[in-house]
């Protein structure tokens, strides 16, 4: 997993919490930052797509680990 | 900004119809959308600070139950005394067991949002409802005024 300045733990949230939780999360970060997402919700992955081509964020990985979702996003 | 616009109309005031409207407002708002809801009618209940909120399998037969109870269960139990309070109280059981996030938080969410909740004056003078149950931030504007807004919306949607 590559170097991520922050970690957003949103296991046991299903829609739309992860995607509401990463925004606030990512608006109190500094541009360029990497956020690492943990997600159980399957739905996240398909929303994290969205969420990262409609807030032109950068979703540079998603991947699915140890039963759970990661991802991470670079605030642009 | 080319900033997209989605105008929601929320009429109906039980549990089940309550998610929808904050769930896809305060995702909106999450990807970018300026978002305004119009409560009118029941969807002014949506709006009471303290939200007590009910739902109930009578009168709606798209409604799942436990056990695949909703295919042999007649509609004249579900009318008894009791029943609506007990589904209601399953209902959110299940979505707390499932991580679905309360009405509350997704209120919360949306005005965090800056998602903006206008009650409509027409329907909150009808049914003489006191704005002081309301929760803050709330305006008041009639139909023609809300119109502004869908007018230019690149959704409208009716709840």
């Amino acid at each position: 997993m590559a170097d991520f300045d922050q970690e957003l733990d949103a296991s046991g949230l299903n829609c739309p919490l992860p995607i509401l939780r990463a925004k606030k999360t990512l608006n109190a970060m500094a541009a360029g930052q990497v956020l690492h997402i943990i997600a159980t919700d399957p739905g996240s992955v398909k929303d994290f797509d969205a969420f990262a081509k409609q807030t032109g964020n950068e979703l540079m990985e998603s991947k699915e680990e140890g039963g759970k979702f990661h991802f991470l996003i670079k605030k642009s | 900004m080319d900033e997209k616009k989605l105008a929601i109309i929320a009429t109906k005031g039980s549990l089940d119809w309550a998610y929808p409207p904050f769930i896809l407002a305060s995702t909106a708002a999450a990807l970018g959308y300026e978002t305004q809801i119009f409560f009118t009618f029941y969807g002014l209940q949506l709006l009471k600070k303290k939200l007590d909120l009910k739902v109930t399998p009578l009168g709606n037969p798209g409604m799942p139950m436990p056990g695949g109870m909703e295919k042999f269960m007649p509609v004249l139990v579900t009318a008894l005394p009791g029943m609506e309070s007990l589904m209601t109280a399953m209902m959110k059981k299940k979505m707390k067991s499932k991580g679905v996030a309360s009405l509350e938080e997704l209120r919360e969410l949306c005005q965090e949002a800056e998602v903006k909740m206008i009650a409509c004056q027409m329907t909150v003078d009808l049914f003489e409802m006191d704005s002081s149950q309301f929760i803050d931030g709330v305006e008041y504007a009639g139909a023609a005024a809300f119109f502004e807004f869908a007018g230019e919306s690149d959704i409208c949607l009716y709840i």
